[in-house]
């Protein structure tokens, strides 16, 4: 589903944020991605969103390769990716079912469909009674899990998470991270960037460390599970 | 990438699928324009200040242009009165100045040819002038034959009766040529500056209106940041992300054509008394022409064009401009 081949990204200057790296992620398969601040994390996930472009390698997402596809054509990419981010990225001058819709009216969904289809993400993540509501007055918790339904409405075979438990308490984290383990057992991918070592810990997954924009652990799938893919 | 179509009902899928887009392409359409407008709805006072701002950079031009035609269409009314003077030698006799009449008569482009003899000339200018017992000193009569000739309707403008001048001017017999269309020909310079004038205003104001517009939805675009960052991360593609504003745009454009049309009619309305008794003093018909139903048509189609583009200009400039990037983390 996502493949890394010897990916370098040098930003203006000499600064390198990410230094050859190298790993592929199966179908249906949920990884974390670890590494201290400024290890490179987020350029990874920007690499795999063309948010921007490798400087040498190659970046293939879904069976395309992403170095030299035409700018027009990102959006249609996108529409494949799933992204949940650490601050939701919400709109408050919408209701929550308003907000969901979004990814179904950017892809021209009939108007029919979309009621349907975002309920069932809502539902998806416990909040169908709130799809009236604007998401100032849902908690953090019910924020990211809005932000969730969002990324997942349009039944995208990708799923990226920026940090999605960064605010919140550890049992509500817990319940966020069950739900990407459910989305992966529908054989949905999930790539998680996230420095919560405990809570990567707990589930015992793939783990693929950045140190100063090296892949320093990870490159190769576990052998004792996880892949559930295959 | 995901494709849960059976193939034996691919064919049937497909075209299922292509009206879906359609309609669903459509009715984004309907809401996208709908939402656009209620939002200048919601902030009334400030759309007014843009519709007036259009209505008045649009209703100084073309009330300048409505002038002109009512202009151009008094002087058209004048040259068609225009008759040319041809004032025959002394030494002809009146028989000889009727063959000429005749002659002048025959010719294609001249509609009406009266002879007024020399006779009949004194006799009017007896009348006319007051100077009865001077003319009785006189032993000739010093007055010449003269003919009146009107040109054929096709021919009443300044070059078509000026070439008709020249060739009565030649002719054997004719003495002197007159035509007063000096007076017309003044006139008609300056209609024609005025045009040009109304033009380069026109031009101006236009890009003016644009300048105007592509500012506003800059500031709209600039606070519907979020929105399109979001947009753009779902896969919203550039003529998405562009349509609410070429919408606002052309809203903008549709209410400045409409306080535009109000704002000559009221003018309008204000001078019309005015002008027609001044017309009135001159003894003219002339009056200050309204705009006509396909002409206010134009004037709001022209408008919402222009409003467009402005708004295509602030959205190539600043939109593309606004690109997501992971905010958080790294």
């Amino acid at each position: 589903m996502i493949e890394f081949q010897q990916v370098s990204k040098r930003y203006d200057g000499d600064h390198l944020a990410l230094k050859q790296v190298n790993f592929s992620l199966d179908r249906g398969e949920l990884a974390f991605l670890t590494g201290h601040s400024g290890a490179g994390k987020s350029t990874l996930l920007k690499l795999i969103m063309l948010m921007e472009r490798p400087s040498a390698g190659q970046v293939v997402v879904g069976g395309q390769v992403l170095n030299t596809l035409p700018r027009r054509q990102i959006p249609y990419i996108r529409r494949h990716i799933g992204v949940v981010f650490q601050n939701h990225q919400l709109l408050f001058d919408r209701t929550v079912f308003d907000n969901v819709a979004m990814p179904l009216e950017v892809m021209g969904v009939p108007a029919r469909d979309i009621g349907r289809r975002v309920r069932a993400a809502l539902d998806k993540v416990g909040l169908l009674s709130k799809e009236k509501m604007n998401p100032v007055q849902l908690s953090g918790g019910e924020q990211q899990r809005v932000g969730i339904a969002r990324a997942v409405v349009n039944k995208p075979p990708l799923l990226l998470a920026d940090e999605p438990t960064g605010n919140l308490d550890p049992e509500l984290s817990a319940d966020i991270m069950q739900l990407f383990e459910q989305f992966s057992q529908v054989g949905v991918t999930v790539l998680i960037a996230s420095h919560d070592i405990a809570l990567i810990n707990d589930l015992g997954r793939r783990t693929l460390a950045l140190d100063h924009g090296r892949l320093v652990a990870g490159g190769q799938p576990l052998a004792q599970g996880g892949g559930h893919g295959r | 990438m995901a494709d849960d179509s059976v193939r034996s009902r691919g064919a049937n899928h497909t075209r299922r699928a292509t009206r879906d887009a359609a309609e669903s392409y459509l009715s984004h359409h309907r809401k996208v324009a709908r939402d656009s407008a209620q939002r200048l709805w919601r902030t009334p006072l400030a759309s007014l200040m843009t519709w007036m701002v259009m209505g008045v950079a649009l209703a100084l031009p073309v009330g300048l242009l409505l002038l002109l035609g009512s202009l151009q269409g008094l002087s058209a009314g004048w040259e068609s009165s225009a008759r040319i003077t041809a004032y025959l030698e002394q030494t002809l006799t009146v028989a000889q100045a009727r063959q000429l009449q005749l002659e002048v008569g025959a010719r294609g482009d001249t509609a009406e040819v009266d002879l007024i003899d020399r006779d009949r000339a004194l006799a009017e200018f007896r009348v006319s002038s007051g100077l009865n017992d001077a003319l009785d000193y006189l032993d000739d009569n010093p007055l010449p034959h003269t003919l009146l000739v009107t040109p054929v309707e096709l021919n009443r403008h300044a070059s078509g009766v000026e070439r008709l001048a020249a060739e009565l001017e030649a002719l054997a017999g004719v003495a002197r040529v007159q035509v007063d269309l000096g007076w017309l020909q003044r006139l008609n310079g300056m209609t024609e500056l005025l045009g040009r004038a109304t033009w380069v205003l026109a031009v101006l104001l236009g890009a003016a209106v644009v300048l105007v517009i592509g500012n506003t939805i800059r500031l709209a675009i600039e606070s519907r940041r979020d929105e399109i960052l979001v947009a753009k991360l779902v896969g919203g593609t550039d003529a998405f992300v562009r349509r609410p504003f070429l919408y606002t745009g052309l809203w903008f454009g549709l209410g400045g054509g409409v306080v535009a049309w109000l704002l000559l009619q009221l003018s309008l309305w204000w001078l019309n008394g005015p002008v027609e008794r001044l017309a009135g003093l001159y003894r003219s018909d002339f009056t200050l022409n309204g705009l006509p139903f396909d002409g206010a048509l134009a004037l709001l189609v022209g408008a919402m064009m222009l409003g467009w583009l402005g708004a295509w200009l602030a959205v190539k400039r600043h939109l593309d401009a606004i690109e997501p990037g992971v905010p958080a983390g790294s």
